[in-house]
C-alpha cells in the first residue's frame, strides 16, 4: 500500500519540474522566435506554426533546442505535430523520451 | 482556361481545364514585354539566364517575339557542379531563336567566395565519411505523409556506397547559404550584363515557382520583369510546343542543376511532380475543395489534403522571400 504523504509529495514534485519544462520552452520559443516583441501571444495549447511563430526552419531549430537542452535523441518518426506542434506537446515528448531513456528517473528535468 | 468557382457544379477538375489560348497568350506575354521595357524600365533588350530548361527556353523565346534575336542576350553560367547537358541545351535553344549567347563559367567566381569549402565543411559536419569531389544532394521525404518534411543529405562515396543523414539546423543552414551563392553570382553577372547593354534582366519562374517560393531572394528571384510567373508549368509546356522550343529541351525532364548529384525537383522542393502540382494549385486558386483533384491526380483524399496544406505552409515560409525591404514609414513621395 503506497504511503499517501509521500505520492502526494512526488505528485507535487512532478508537477513543479512538469512546469518548469513548459517555463523552459516557453522561454525559447519567446526568447528566440518572437525576441522577446510580444508581438503574438499564445497559450501552452497554440500550434506554434499556424500561429505563424515557427516556420519550416523554425522547426529544425525546435529540434536542435530539444536535443541539446534536454539529451534527448528526436527520430525521423518524431516529426510529427503531435509532438512538436505546442508548448504542451512538446513538454509530453520531452517527458515521454525521458522516460524511456530512463524509466528509474521520471521527471528528472531541472 | 475556365473560370472555375467554388458554386461550379464540375466538382473535379483535369489539366485541359489548364487549357490556354497560346497564340493569345504569347501576343499578351510579348506586348507586355515591350511596354515594361518601353515605360517602366526605360531599357532596350532583354538578358536571360538560360539553364536549357523549359522556363528560360520559353521566357527568351517570348523575348525574341516581343523584341527581336537582335535584343535578346542569352547567359550561359555553368559551374563545376552543373550537368553538361545544361549548356549543350542552351546554346541549341540560342542558335535555335538566332539570340546572342555569352557563356561565362562561375566557378572561380563560387571559389573565390569560398561556396565549394562551404558546402564541404557543411556535409562533413552531417557525414563525415563525405570527401571533396563525392556527389551529393539535399532531398525531402517523399509525399506529404511525413507532417514536418525535413531535409537529409544524400552523399555517394568513391565506392558507390550511399550514405544519408537528416540535417541538422546548423548544417542545413550552412549548405543552403554556401550554395545560394551560385544563384548570387548568376545574378550579379546577369547585371552587369545589363548595365554594360543597358537591358533588362528578364527571370523565369513560373506559377508553381514563383507561388511556392522556389527560388532564392537576391538570386533567381531578383529579376526586371517575370514574363511567365503566371503561367502554371503546364501552361508553360504548352507555349514551348505552340513557340517551336526543340523537342529535346521540351521532354528534358525538369531538374534543379544546383547540386552534383541528379536531383528532381519533387525530391528537392515540391511534394509532387507538376502536373500534379498544378492541379492542386489551380483547385486551390479557384476555391475548390482537394477531392476536385483526385480522380485527375490519382491521389487520395486525405493525400489531396496534405498537397493543399503544403502549398499553404510553403507560401507562409516564402514570404519572407517575396518581401520587399521594410520600412518605418512609406515614403509616399518616392512611388
Amino acid at each position: 500500500m503506497p504511503d499517501p504523504d509521500s505520492q502526494a509529495e512526488r505528485i507535487g514534485e512532478m508537477s513543479a519540474k512538469d512546469s518548469n519544462l513548459h517555463q523552459s520552452i516557453n522561454e525559447f520559443v519567446n526568447k528566440n522566435f518572437l525576441m522577446n516583441s510580444g508581438a503574438v501571444e499564445f497559450t501552452n495549447d497554440d500550434s506554434l506554426v499556424e500561429k505563424g511563430i515557427i516556420d519550416s526552419t523554425g522547426v529544425l531549430e525546435m529540434i536542435s533546442f530539444i536535443q541539446q537542452q534536454f539529451g534527448i535523441k528526436v527520430k525521423d518518426e518524431d516529426l510529427i505535430p503531435e509532438n512538436l506542434d505546442s508548448v504542451n506537446n512538446i513538454a509530453s515528448f520531452i517527458t515521454r523520451k525521458i522516460n524511456e531513456r530512463d524509466p528509474d528517473a521520471r521527471f528528472n528535468i531541472e | 482556361m475556365r473560370g472555375l468557382t467554388s458554386n461550379d457544379p464540375l466538382k473535379e477538375i483535369s489539366l485541359q481545364d489548364l487549357a490556354i489560348d497560346e497564340q493569345a497568350e504569347i501576343e499578351r506575354i510579348s506586348s507586355f514585354i515591350r511596354n515594361s521595357l518601353a515605360v517602366n524600365l526605360k531599357r532596350r533588350g532583354t538578358i536571360i539566364a538560360l539553364s536549357g530548361g523549359i522556363d528560360s527556353s520559353v521566357t527568351a523565346a517570348l523575348c525574341v517575339k516581343a523584341l527581336g534575336p537582335q535584343r535578346v542576350i542569352g547567359l550561359l553560367m555553368p559551374e563545376q557542379h552543373s550537368s553538361g547537358d545544361s549548356s549543350r541545351l542552351a546554346i541549341l535553344l540560342a542558335s535555335h531563336l538566332g539570340i546572342q549567347y555569352i557563356q561565362h563559367d562561375i566557378t572561380s567566381i563560387l571559389e573565390a567566395t569560398g561556396c565549394y569549402k562551404r558546402q564541404d565543411e557543411a556535409i562533413q559536419a552531417t557525414i563525415p565519411q563525405y570527401k571533396p569531389g563525392n556527389p551529393f544532394k539535399i532531398i525531402l521525404p517523399a509525399g506529404n505523409n511525413q507532417k514536418y518534411r525535413i531535409f537529409s543529405l544524400v552523399v555517394q562515396d568513391s565506392s558507390g556506397n550511399v550514405y544519408k543523414q537528416r540535417m541538422s539546423h546548423e548544417s542545413y543552414l550552412s549548405l543552403v547559404a554556401a550554395t545560394n551563392f551560385k544563384q548570387r553570382v548568376r545574378k550579379m553577372m546577369e547585371y552587369y550584363y545589363a548595365d554594360r547593354y543597358n537591358y533588362a534582366v528578364a527571370g523565369s519562374p513560373n506559377r508553381l515557382e514563383f507561388d511556392q517560393g522556389f527560388f532564392v531572394k537576391s538570386g533567381d528571384g531578383a529579376a526586371d520583369l517575370k514574363p511567365i510567373a503566371h503561367l502554371y508549368k503546364t501552361q508553360v509546356y504548352a507555349l514551348a510546343k505552340a513557340l517551336s522550343i526543340p523537342q529535346e529541351i521540351q521532354d528534358r525532364l525538369p531538374t534543379t542543376d544546383t547540386y552534383p548529384m541528379e536531383q528532381s525537383q519533387e525530391e528537392f522542393f515540391f511534394s509532387l511532380p507538376y502536373q500534379k502540382m498544378d492541379l492542386c494549385l489551380f483547385a486551390k486558386n479557384s476555391g475548390l475543395p482537394p477531392q476536385s483533384i483526385c480522380k485527375a491526380t490519382g491521389l487520395s483524399l486525405s493525400e489531396a489534403i496534405s498537397a493543399f496544406e503544403d502549398i499553404d505552409a510553403k507560401r507562409k515560409s516564402s514570404r519572407y522571400l517575396h518581401q520587399k525591404p521594410l520600412l518605418v514609414s512609406e515614403l509616399t513621395d518616392i512611388r
